[in-house]
């Protein structure tokens, strides 16, 4: 069946389900459609803003969103993993960072550099060929939602802990490798832990987010 | 539902992403751009694997490792940025110019005080640093 | 130790003795004087052993000693390593033996401070191989290995004074203009090979003079190209001008290459492939033209030298010309029999003026003229010198008589009409201008001796005596030159058996000629050398008592300092001036062919090196120096692209993979 599958998507026809019009959209489809637009907007900001907390929150914004398209593409275990550790912790963490590396509240006029220009030339013309190759692929192509729950907390765990169980572990020394490169990366040179009190905003914060990383993985 | 939906979505956000990346001065908000990108791919990952209708689920628990990997590397990317400011004094990426050929001797080092690597440099850098902290 | 073994070895010992000599010359300096000496002597005492044994008493009947090897095979025309030994060759090889024998041990005594010795000695035996090798070879690209190591051999004896700036241009000059020479005549070789298809001398004169063989495709052409070459090896107008210029060398140099041997291998070559010249009547008349200018214009010219050994060249090239002149009426005998006649005599005119110059102090005639008791110095030199002269002027009984005379009367044979294939023209040329020739011969030989030996004024200062190596040479010429003539009876069964023998017209011509010639000098120095007393001049060495070859370098480089020219001196004492008159300035400098040739050649060559000097500089140099500019400036703008901005990097990388991606999706989908 998969294989069957796998080649249909080769060959550029989808599980075309008879019934579905190129322009009949669904329900789902247009939620879908209107939260990737505001998904899309507030990642537009984050990249755009002149303000660098605010870029922060559009981030969440947009992980947020990309949260809720999980939910709707029926993926309920990545979508709350997602909740938890990109708007949990990891834009926490980068907060932490801003405010660290003194960023300026406020308005700042020099957040983008001088190759803007270039850097969205070279964006709109990714974009423009990803997308023209994109939908000339996937034009006829459509995601059977009803077919059941494809990615629930039972169903991913199942298939984690029964055929993903080697990387999943191999995974788990990765991020001690981090945890430990990130406290050696974050310690001062030659400090033997006696000036604690100044090394240790470099040092709380890498310890700081490691652990939390580690602990909602585990 | 329509899977060019997601896979456009993907699309345009890793190009918003691309753009961060090459736009953006902070190194921070460089490493925000980089998540992004890393979303779409995500984006993609699942609404592929929902699609193919995988047994495996080979779609949703790469989505996961790639999680994970990102938050390890947004860990070590920050504990990096956080190095080179307090060396630095900076964490603005394009004033980090270490890689740029140097200019020929006798020419004035005109802006490139900051970002001439010298141990000078990183020894004035840490007193402000433990002032301002 | 058969024959063919000795005329091997011939060659072979000096080249051996040369290879030693430079290699171990400066190691075992003990060794240098017998190492030069030795095997120049073995071969002389082999190639009289040759002599001996091949020729003599027989007449033509002898057939010639012949011996090939093919070392290799070479194509369609065979080289190979070949020995011809006729009468011609092995008579030559004596001469050149023994002319290279009295050169080496004179030259032990007359360079024997000299620091380049060792050098000196080996580059004189080495030529001494090449010229034995020419003499003996057989094969015609043997031959011109011979040719052409004598032609650098020259240019390094020449230079042997190298400090001074005259030897330097004067050795260029030699190798220059005789190389010049060299080339038609490398063509003309291969043009003779082409059309016989061997490069055997006695199969090419076989197939000329028999019968049956086909005559050659172009005659004219081989011997013009021929001729070049010979003109210039043998010193022959209009490529003569090297010879005067060449006496910057030692004077044993002068005896050994500029007077006996090289420039007498052009004669000897034409000797040897006379009927390649005989099948061309344009050809001889060319040969006849350049031999009766030559003889003429060198005589003249000889009347105006001051530097002693300069007069001695001209007339060396002058007596070459008599030489040319018998090959252009067909007579190799009377030719080869001047050639050796003349290298005798001549030889010994240059030892003893090597001898006259350092006890003079000076090469100078005029200063000469000014100095009385020089016979008493050196009264060996003075006799054997003036028996030199006698014969060079071709007074009887000496050797330069009955060789002179054998030329004239083959001419006089010529001219009447006596000899077949010879035009009548080309028999009055050669016998007009040798008359001549013999006239001013005479003039100028009387000059020589007078001025040299009959001075008046200070007394010579005693520098002691000359070395007995050098005396004892002096005498040893003094036989050949003396007494040579009078083999004329025998030497005819060693050539091709045509009588040599004097006849009564040309004798009483000739001999009456250079009494005539003889006698006007005579009375036109009695009329200047009044006027000797009365205008100091001269200079002399700086180092008297220093060896020979000391005296005679320091004369050459100061002779143009103290009379203003290299050739000529401001002497109204010179007879010669007086009989040449107005003539005696374009004279003194060899009628300004050297300035010809400046004009012809020197300057459009300069003037072609400056613009290609300019071409060099200015394009040539621009390509380069644009070939290295270009990456410099491409550098400095890849430098600058190297701005240390990372997203700059990336943003250009990811543009780069875009535009891969979008050709790669292009060219999958066929578009």
């Amino acid at each position: 069946m998969s294989s069957a599958v796998q080649l249909a998507a080769a060959t550029g026809h989808g599980l075309a389900a008879p019934g579905h019009g190129f322009l009949s959209p669904t329900g789902v489809e247009i939620a879908f459609l209107l939260v990737g637009l505001a998904t899309l907007g507030a990642a537009v900001v984050t990249v755009t803003t002149r303000q660098l907390v605010h870029a922060a929150l559009w981030l969440v914004v947009t992980l947020g969103g990309l949260a809720v398209e999980y939910l709707l593409l029926t993926a309920e275990f990545i979508a709350w993993v997602q909740v938890l550790i990109y708007v949990g912790s990891v834009v926490v963490l980068l907060l932490f960072g801003l405010m660290l590396t003194k960023a300026p509240i406020g308005r700042s006029p020099d957040a983008d550099s001088g190759n803007r220009p270039a850097a969205l030339a070279v964006a709109l013309a990714a974009a423009a060929a990803l997308v023209w190759v994109v939908v000339d692929a996937f034009r006829t192509t459509w995601i059977d939602l009803d077919k059941g729950v494809q990615g629930s907390t039972a169903v991913s765990g199942e298939s984690l802990f029964r055929h993903w169980v080697l990387p999943f572990e191999a995974l788990s020394v990765l991020l001690l490798a981090a945890l430990v490169g990130a406290i050696v990366l974050s310690r001062r040179n030659g400090d033997t832990g006696g000036t604690s009190g100044t090394t240790g905003t470099g040092g709380t914060g890498g310890d700081k987010g490691a652990p939390t990383r580690g602990k909602e993985k585990r | 539902m329509h899977l060019a939906y997601p896979a456009v979505l993907a699309v345009l956000l890793f190009c918003t992403g691309l753009y961060g990346v090459l736009a953006r001065r902070n190194a921070i908000l460089v490493l925000m751009s980089v998540e992004l990108m890393l979303n779409a791919v995500n984006l993609n990952l699942v609404a592929f694997d929902v699609w193919l209708r995988d047994t495996l689920h080979a779609g949703q628990a790469l989505t996961l490792f790639a999680i994970a990997i990102a938050a390890a590397e947004i860990g070590i990317g920050l504990a990096i940025v956080l190095l080179v400011h307090r060396n630095r004094g900076t964490a603005d990426v394009d004033r980090l110019r270490d890689l740029a050929d140097p200019p020929p001797a006798g020419t004035p080092a005109a802006d490139d005080s900051v970002t001439a690597p010298t141990d000078n440099g990183a020894d004035e850098a840490t007193p402000v640093r433990r002032q301002t902290a | 130790m058969t024959t063919t073994t000795a005329a091997v070895l011939v060659p072979l010992l000096p080249f051996l003795g040369a290879l030693v000599g430079l290699g171990a010359g400066r190691r075992a300096p003990g060794f240098v004087r017998p190492l030069a000496v030795l095997p120049t002597l073995a071969a002389t005492a082999l190639a009289v052993l040759v002599a001996v044994r091949q020729g003599g008493g027989e007449g033509s009947g002898t057939a010639p000693l012949h011996a090939s090897t093919r070392l290799a095979d070479t194509g369609s025309v065979p080289v190979d390593l070949a020995l011809n030994v006729d009468g011609f060759a092995a008579l030559v090889a004596v001469l050149v033996g023994v002319v290279a024998c009295c050169v080496q041990i004179y030259s032990t005594g007359y360079l024997r401070d000299d620091p380049r010795y060792s050098s000196y000695a080996a580059l004189v035996s080495l030529f001494t191989a090449a010229m034995m090798l020419v003499v003996y070879s057989d094969d015609l690209i043997v031959l011109l290995v011979g040719w052409e190591i004598m032609g650098i051999c020259s240019y390094f004896l020449v230079g042997h004074y190298w400090e001074t700036a005259a030897a330097r241009s004067a050795s260029l000059k030699a190798f220059l203009v005789t190389k010049l020479g060299d080339v038609p005549f490398l063509i003309g070789l291969f043009v003779l090979a082409g059309d016989t298809g061997t490069f055997s001398i006695s199969g090419i004169v076989t197939r000329l003079t028999s019968d049956s063989g086909a005559p050659l495709d172009h005659p004219t052409l081989i011997a013009l190209l021929l001729l070049a070459g010979v003109a210039g090896k043998s010193a022959q107008f209009p490529l003569h001008t090297w010879l005067p210029d060449a006496m910057a060398g030692p004077t044993p140099v002068s005896a050994l290459i500029h007077a006996a041997t090289m420039v007498a291998a052009g004669v000897y070559f034409i000797a040897r492939l006379l009927p390649v010249f005989l099948s061309s009547a344009a050809a001889l008349a060319v040969l006849a033209v350049m031999a009766a200018v030559t003889m003429v214009g060198s005589a003249l010219a000889a009347l105006a030298q001051d530097d002693i050994k300069r007069v001695l060249a001209y007339s060396t090239v002058g007596q070459l010309g008599y030489m040319t002149g018998a090959l252009a009426v067909g007579d190799r005998g009377a030719a080869v029999f001047h050639l050796i006649a003349h290298g005798a005599f001549k030889a010994l005119l240059f030892l003893g003026a090597g001898v006259i110059i350092h006890a003079a102090g000076t090469n100078s005639l005029a200063a000469m003229s000014r100095m009385s008791g020089l016979t008493k110095r050196i009264p060996d030199a003075f006799w054997t010198v003036t028996v030199a002269l006698l014969a060079l002027a071709a007074i009887p009984p000496f050797a330069g008589f009955f060789s002179k005379e054998a030329v004239l009367g083959a001419a006089e044979h010529a001219a009447t009409g006596h000899t077949a294939d010879i035009p009548e023209g080309v028999g009055w040329t050669v016998l007009l201008a040798g008359l001549l020739t013999a006239l001013l011969t005479a003039g100028y030989a009387a000059r020589l001796w007078l001025m040299a030996f009959h001075g008046k004024g200070e007394p010579v200062p005693d520098h002691g005596k000359q070395p007995v190596a050098m005396n004892a040479v002096l005498w040893v010429l003094f036989v050949p030159t003396a007494a040579f003539g009078l083999g004329y009876g025998a030497l005819p069964d060693w050539f091709d058996g045509e009588s040599l023998t004097p006849t009564l017209t040309t004798s009483v011509l000739g001999t009456g000629m250079a009494l005539a010639g003889a006698l006007v000098m005579y009375g036109a120095w009695r009329h200047t050398s009044a006027r000797a007393a009365r205008v100091p001049l001269g200079a002399v060495a700086a180092h008297p008592d220093a060896a020979d070859a000391v005296s005679e370098a320091e004369a050459i480089a100061t002779h143009e300092a103290a009379y203003g020219s290299v050739a000529a001196a401001p002497d109204p004492a010179d007879p010669g001036r007086l009989l040449l008159g107005p003539l005696h300035r374009h004279a003194a400098t060899g009628f300004h062919l050297d300035a010809v040739y400046g004009a012809l050649f020197v300057r459009p060559v300069r003037a072609a090196a400056g613009l290609v000097r300019f071409l060099d500089r200015e394009v040539i140099e621009t390509y380069v120096r644009g070939f290295a500019a270009a990456p410099g400036l491409f550098g400095a703008a890849v430098r600058r692209a190297q701005t240390g901005n990372v997203q700059t990097y990336l943003g250009a990388l990811l543009a780069g993979s875009l535009v891969l991606a979008v050709a790669a999706v292009l060219v999958a989908a066929g578009a």
